[in-house]
């Protein structure tokens, strides 16, 4: 038996849209500055650069400095993207994250661009799927994955106004658009199609692969309900205790290790109910990818469309 | 978060009139007495903590008091005033010397030093800008107070605010990356409002400086990277002041204060084992009666 062929959407580049809201927000608030680390063609901050010259402060190579350039000015009334890829500024700048941001309480948006396995071939030394194990540990930080450019665009916008530490991991493998014009509310799961036989909750990039797992279960005669997870510190602890009791077993999806992500959250709220359900975790088990684009290690590591659906429907009740 | 002593502040903006007021020797005297003041605070709450950084407490005081009563534009009653001189210390660890400074200028009440380090006391042992009024950013891991300083420079840039940023680094802290990454950053941009003030005390927590990782040729170091420097001796106020008020060029400042670690106390001058040492009692006395002198 096999699912019916449906056509391929269009998909974005979350970088765009990341980029032209910050932009729009720059024209309306002067205390919007960017930060990055020689990453403007990276980041797609050049026509950021372009129409505010002073408001981007590139410093070069320098990852812990960028951060704490970022906290200073944070900490001085200005509202910094601090941007860079994602594996270098929460792996080479973890400890400014944690003291001079988090700890600090400097409302600096930490901008994580590029994440996961999106440099595909350039390897794991370029991936950054610890970035979430990583960031959870820290009290204090935010951690939001947008699904789409939408949501991106609204978390965005979020970011400028909440005046508290956040880390923005800002998608540059390409998406569909899944959110639709949903508003993005901090610390909310959303359910994007309901059912009850079994909860996928997915974050960022998973998001899309597990709308179109649900659509193919479905037709399998199974009732899948899609959370996207696009906070996962703080975590939707109640939309987890509802998939729990509603449906009565959860799928998580990401592409980040498991060790400490999303995975590790949802199943931390799972194991500590009365009545523990059955879970599986989607992602990387603590290992380095071989060679192969993003597409290929997506499939490697089992994250496909496919493979949500047959975890899916393998603890379907 | 702990809130200023009005009484305390009064008397620090009469100090402070009258130090700017006074001849040289005069004001000379004037700071190095509150220098020790500071030192004897600093001591006794060690001593009751029964922890702390005694020896870079002890270095750093007469450059924390020629800022805090000579030099930085700060109002201890109004410490979130945007246009106010930013202080980072850097060297976090030396937060009992920043505390007693702090309480001195009335930022907090003096009586709040008797908690530090006990449990759930705003007074950690490294500072934390959440609970203390005066701290400007939290500090600790080495390294941090530079890049940090950095930002707040480049924004009062941006800001058109004529505030200065000075940030005092320990001088083993020199051995961490970052502050060299911002140093590049800081004599690129030109960063004029800011002057970073090093603790040359030569000891480092193990050893010396010099016999672990070399920092020497320190100020062609900083140089090189694009800073002024001026190289005075940190335990001389009047040559602090002069050095922190000095005209500036187009670029950042470094002052390298040559210091001696457990300044003050005999037993305790550049000893490498005074570094986190707690005194006994009698060693407190002592170092107490030898700075009343």
């Amino acid at each position: 038996m096999s699912a019916p062929v449906r056509s391929a959407p269009e998909t974005f580049d979350c970088r765009v849209a990341f980029a032209e809201q910050l932009i729009a927000l720059a024209r309306e608030d002067e205390r919007i500055v960017a930060v990055c680390n020689d990453s403007v063609g990276s980041s797609n901050l050049v026509a950021f650069a372009k129409e505010f010259p002073d408001r981007l402060i590139n410093v070069g190579i320098a990852e812990q400095d960028m951060v704490g350039v970022g906290a200073g000015l944070a900490l001085s009334g200005y509202i910094p993207f601090v941007c860079g890829a994602s594996p270098f500024l929460t792996g080479r700048a973890l400890e400014q994250i944690k003291a001079d941001v988090a700890y600090s309480q400097s409302p600096v948006v930490l901008c994580g661009m590029s994440p996961g396995m999106a440099y595909g071939e350039l390897g794991p030394t370029h991936h950054s799927i610890e970035d979430l194990s990583w960031l959870r540990a820290i009290a204090g930080l935010g951690i939001v994955v947008p699904a789409d450019p939408n949501e991106t665009r609204a978390a965005v916008r979020w970011a400028a106004a909440a005046a508290t530490p956040v880390f923005l991991r800002v998608a540059r493998f390409k998406v569909p658009a899944v959110t639709g014009d949903r508003p993005f509310t901090f610390g909310a799961a959303t359910t994007l199609r309901d059912g009850d036989d079994v909860t996928v909750a997915a974050t960022g990039t998973m998001v899309s692969r597990a709308l179109e797992a649900a659509a193919e279960a479905a037709d399998l005669g199974v009732s899948v309900r899609v959370l996207n997870m696009s906070t996962i510190a703080p975590l939707d602890e109640e939309a987890i205790r509802s998939a729990m009791r509603e449906t009565g077993a959860i799928v998580t999806a990401e592409e980040a290790t498991t060790t400490g992500g999303l995975g590790a959250a949802v199943a931390a709220v799972v194991v500590t109910e009365p009545q523990p359900v059955p879970m599986r975790m989607l992602g990387v088990h603590r290992e380095f990818a071989p060679t192969g684009s993003t597409a290929f290690l997506l499939e490697h590591f089992k994250l496909t469309a496919a493979d949500i659906r047959a975890a899916a429907i393998a603890l379907a009740r | 978060m702990l809130v200023a002593d009005p009484r305390t502040a009064a008397a620090w903006r009469r100090l402070r009139q009258e130090i700017a007021d006074a001849g040289p020797e005069r004001r000379r005297e004037l700071l190095r007495e509150r220098a020790n003041q500071s030192r004897t605070t600093d001591l006794r709450m060690i001593g009751r903590a029964g922890l702390g950084h005694v020896g870079g407490d002890l270095s750093v005081l007469d450059i924390l008091t020629t800022l805090f009563f000579g030099v930085l534009r700060v109002d201890p009653e109004k410490p979130d005033w945007a246009d106010r001189d930013r202080f980072v210390l850097s060297k976090g660890h030396t937060a009992g010397a920043l505390y007693a400074t702090l309480a001195a200028c009335g930022f907090f009440a003096t009586g709040e030093l008797d908690t530090f380090a006990a449990p759930l006391s705003a007074l950690n042992g490294h500072p934390n800008r959440v609970k203390v009024p005066g701290v400007e950013t939290n500090t600790g891991p080495l390294g941090h107070g530079l890049p940090v300083s950095v930002g707040m420079a480049v924004a009062g840039r941006l800001a058109g605010s004529s505030r200065h940023v000075y940030v005092v680094l320990g001088d083993g802290e020199l051995q961490e990356g970052s502050n060299w990454e911002a140093a590049m950053t800081a004599g690129h941009r030109r960063l004029a409002n800011l002057t970073a003030v090093v603790d040359r005390n030569r000891l480092q927590q193990g050893a010396r400086t010099e016999e672990t990782n070399r920092l020497d040729p320190l100020d062609d170091k900083f140089r090189a990277f694009g800073w002024d420097v001026q190289v005075v001796d940190g335990h001389d106020h009047l040559a602090l002041l002069d050095a922190f008020t000095a005209p500036r060029g187009e670029r950042p400042t470094c002052v390298i204060a040559n210091t001696v670690k457990g300044r003050g106390v005999s037993f305790m001058e550049d000893r490498v084992e005074w570094h986190h040492k707690v005194p006994t009692a009698a060693q407190l006395e002592s170092a107490v009666a030898e700075l009343a002198r």
